[in-house]
């Protein structure tokens, strides 16, 4: 057999069935995202408010959120991985990789929530207050639908990357996008049409989001 | 009955109340005026409880208001509070905006807060404006729409707040209108102002405040044409 029969054996051409492959990853890069941003926006949004009522909460959770923002975020998803089968409790990639996002989410929009809060200016504040309402209810009927308002194409952005970034998860092992199509780069040596038909896959699942914040926005016009 | 017993209160080392004794009562108009920084809104802002204050009391219809027993926010409903900034939800029409507070505070339905908001936006003369979103109306308008929404609540006693100064010249006029409408209506009312006319014209008393003190108090007419004190004389020259 000659040599190029040999290496046809290893290396065989992109097929249409790997791109069920690559929609399974994809499905795994939206699972792991949809869970991420939910809870990290979530959790953001509390620590955005702890940012605002307390010095103290500034001081120490504020230093916190600056490691999580500041850290490469491939680092974080490194050390985090490796940390935990050290004090004997092995974690999935998939489990490692929500939890490092979520929190990394979590700084990002903790920021920006603040920014929202801040958008509303405390004599509108009074003048809920002085109608009776009690803070919650302020909170929740003026701060939150004025503050959301301000803070969405902050959190748009943070969005999408959050979406992006959650390729690096991939050094970790978890089947998404980028780990599937470096399998398959591998086995097909195309990667020319594979990092293509990826990337097709990246902006399908981010196109929504963009569309969607951008119709929210418009729809929150205040006239 | 609004009463203030020797009302003290600083910002940081600034006393901006020295010692306030103030009595209002059920039906009456009360005018504050002074230069700017006296304490006139700071002492507004004290009888509902936005802001703290340091020595002295304060009491509306017997309750303590500083008293930590004190539910601040079933005070507040008695006490309604009107803005120099209106200060209107931007995110909710009109009506809303009017009906926001009847029906999460005072737990009125929907329908019922709906008429409440109706009425009280007719009185000030927007009833043809309930759908409209707040920044497409004009400053004036808007200081309207955040009269009829501490209205909605029903209070006992209205506190105004410099509410004309924000506004252009030509727009004084509809809101001053609404505060004669209020005084018809026997509502009681503290108005700090710097519209001297109005306030001799509306209102029972005026109070003259100099750094945080009361300089005079006297009946409204009395106060502006024969003011007694010579701060008061000084300050009045200066204005009119």
């Amino acid at each position: 057999m000659s040599e190029s029969a040999n290496a046809i054996q290893f290396f065989t051409g992109f097929r249409f069935s790997d791109l069920g492959f690559l929609a399974e990853a994809a499905g795994n890069t939206l699972l792991i995202s949809v869970i991420s941003i939910s809870i990290g926006s979530v959790l953001g949004c509390l620590f955005g408010w702890a940012l605002h009522v307390s010095v103290l909460a500034r001081y120490l959770l504020g230093s916190v959120l600056d490691i999580f923002r500041s850290v490469p975020l491939i680092i974080q998803l490194l050390l985090f991985f490796n940390f935990f089968p050290i004090l004997g409790l092995p974690l999935e990639p998939f489990a490692a990789g929500c939890i490092v996002l979520i929190f990394y989410t979590s700084a990002l929009v903790a920021q920006v929530a603040r920014g929202g809060i801040e958008a509303v200016p405390d004599s509108m504040r009074r003048a809920s207050r002085s109608l009776g309402m009690s803070y919650l209810q302020d909170m929740r009927y003026v701060v939150w639908p004025i503050g959301a308002r301000a803070m969405l194409p902050a959190w748009t952005g943070v969005a999408l990357g959050v979406l992006k970034d959650s390729a690096l998860v991939s050094v970790l092992g978890y089947l998404e996008l980028l780990r599937a199509s470096q399998i398959l780069i591998t086995r097909t040596q195309e990667p020319f049409i594979i990092l293509a038909i990826v990337g097709a896959f990246y902006f399908a699942l981010s196109y929504p989001i963009g569309k969607l914040s951008a119709r929210l926005e418009q729809r929150w016009q205040y006239d | 009955m609004i009463e203030l017993n020797s009302v003290n209160k600083s910002f940081g080392d600034l006393q901006v109340l020295k010692g306030i004794d103030l009595s209002v009562a059920k039906g009456e108009v009360l005018s504050v005026i002074g230069a700017s920084g006296s304490g006139k809104s700071t002492m507004l802002y004290c009888i509902n409880a936005l802001e703290q204050i340091q020595g002295g009391s304060i009491s509306v219809d017997g309750l303590d208001v500083h008293a930590k027993s004190t539910d601040i926010n079933k005070l507040r409903q008695n006490i309604g509070m009107v803005f120099q900034q209106w200060n209107s939800f931007p995110h909710l029409t009109v009506l809303d905006n009017v009906a926001l507070a009847p029906k999460i505070v005072l737990k009125k339905s929907a329908d019922e807060a709906r008429s409440i908001a109706e009425k009280q936006l007719q009185h000030v003369g927007l009833g043809d404006k309930l759908d409209t979103y707040p920044t497409r109306m004009s400053g004036g308008q808007q200081q309207r729409l955040a009269i009829a929404r501490a209205l909605a609540m029903e209070p006992g006693y209205m506190l105004f707040d410099e509410v004309t100064s924000a506004l252009d010249p030509e727009l004084v006029g509809e809101v001053l209108d609404t505060l004669r409408l209020l005084r018809e209506d026997g509502m009681t009312m503290i108005v700090v102002t710097h519209e001297i006319n109005f306030a001799r014209d509306v209102s029972d008393r005026i109070a003259f405040f100099h750094q945080g003190v009361i300089e005079e108090l006297a009946p409204a007419k009395e106060l502006v044409n024969n003011p007694q004190r010579q701060r008061t004389q000084q300050f009045l020259s200066k204005v009119l």
